[in-house]
């Protein structure tokens, strides 16, 4: 299968960098595919599971807050969160959504509730993907 | 001339501090290291953020209805400047050098007919800008508690900075900081960012058209507050690498002439007390003469 250069880049690090052969992404209008050849393409990210797929190898990552951005070269992911989905730590999670659904009381009006509302069903939904993928990696 | 004891004193008092700036020369030395990697590992972010965004932006084309945060509020009459220092002194000209550059804008833009406002970041800088420009300073963020430097701290200040260009406060804004060049060389630089400036190089698109989802608009929403946020993160860790630079190399100047003085103080002292024993000598051969 052909490949292509992907690269996620957190603020902090280099978190990837190297040829794969497809990567799933987390979309903000859903997920998507990534393989070699795509046309260019950029949309943010929404919290989830983005998963590296390099021959029979799968590597899942959790993103958060960034963007992606597909062109002749290939495909790079910036993300202001990114870890291994083995790496996460439960905690963290639990405050998030916490935090989000206390953004949904404090909304001040109707498109702002709305707003918090999605991002308590996105952040509750990367909880369950992340928690499914724990589980199956242990 | 000064007594034997007090010579003594001097000399004991010159060596406790040769200890501390020694001292303090390691402890930069070691923080150095990690500021360093972290200023490091930071860079292809904030350059694939700033080529990502030159993308977008080149495609498309400026209206009024364009994100204020890209095209700009079309004047230039305030501006803010965005003073980035450290929390701490001791480390050479470092502050210093950001503050001078920080104010000789301001004082162009002065006399231009502009106004000129500051949002400080780091104590030190806030200190030296005060006495000049007291009632012109916004706000001035503290980070003395931060132990290490997040993404979180970075994203505080982009906030406050988009809040007030949303009110209207301000046109253009621009940052100041140092870049970390090496251990002996940082150089503050001045980076606008609201409006940003680009530099015209391969975009890596090849002129290919991009496709939006959502669309345009809504992206550059979303891409230009964190775009914001990234520069002012790369401002904050290139000026902890810096700062740790220079006050190592402060340190170490420090440390050499404490030694030079301990030398020249110690040539004083022995030949005080050689003539001291020579002068009793010569009165008791003089009194053992009289006799």
């Amino acid at each position: 299968m052909a490949s292509f250069a992907f690269e996620l880049v957190s603020p902090t690090r280099l978190v990837f960098s190297g040829e794969v052969e497809q990567v799933d992404v987390p979309g903000a209008e859903g997920d998507f595919g990534v393989l070699a050849g795509h046309a260019p393409f950029i949309t943010p990210l929404r919290p989830g599971v983005l998963t590296v797929r390099n021959g029979s190898e799968t590597k899942r990552l959790f993103v958060k807050d960034g963007f992606a951005e597909v062109n002749q070269k290939g495909l790079t992911v910036l993300a202001e969160t990114a870890v291994a989905v083995e790496e996460i730590e439960r905690d963290a999670f639990a405050t998030a959504i916490k935090e989000a659904e206390q953004a949904v009381t404090e909304a001040k009006d109707e498109a702002a509730r709305w707003q918090a509302v999605a991002a308590v069903e996105q952040l509750k939904a990367a909880a369950a993907q992340v928690g499914a993928g724990g589980a199956a990696a242990h | 001339m000064a007594s034997l004891k007090e010579l003594r004193n001097r000399i004991a008092s010159v060596k406790a501090t040769q200890k501390i700036t020694k001292a303090m020369q390691m402890v930069a030395a070691a923080k150095l290291r990690r500021a360093q990697a972290a200023a490091e590992s930071a860079r292809p972010y904030a350059e694939r953020m700033e080529r990502m965004l030159g993308n977008i932006a080149a495609s498309v084309t400026p209206t009024p209805e364009s994100p204020k945060l890209l095209v700009g509020t079309g004047k230039s009459d305030v501006h803010l400047l965005l003073v980035c220092t450290a929390e701490r002194g001791l480390c050479g000209a470092f502050n210093s050098q950001i503050v001078r550059l920080a104010r000789e804008r301001a004082n162009a833009l002065q006399a231009e007919g502009k106004t000129v406002k500051f949002l400080c970041v780091g104590r030190k800088g806030f200190e030296q800008l005060r006495r000049q420009y007291e009632k012109q300073i916004l706000e001035v963020v503290d980070l003395r508690a931060a132990r290490t430097l997040g993404y979180e701290h970075a994203a505080d200040i982009a906030q406050k900075v988009v809040a007030r260009f949303e009110a209207g406060e301000f046109d253009i804004c621009t940052l100041f900081y140092s870049r970390f060049k090496s251990v002996i060389s940082q150089i503050p630089t001045a980076q606008q960012i609201i409006p940003p400036v680009f530099e015209q190089k391969d975009t890596g698109s090849g002129g290919a058209v991009y496709e939006y989802e959502p669309d345009e608009e809504e992206i550059l929403g979303e891409l230009l507050p964190r775009n914001l946020a990234t520069q002012v993160f790369r401002a904050l860790l290139e000026n902890a690498a810096s700062e740790q630079g220079a006050r190592m190399s402060a340190m170490d100047n420090a440390t050499r002439n404490a030694g030079d003085m301990i030398r020249r103080q110690t040539i004083i002292y022995n030949r005080t007390r050689q003539a001291m024993i020579t002068k009793e000598l010569i009165e008791i051969i003089s009194g053992a003469e009289a006799l």
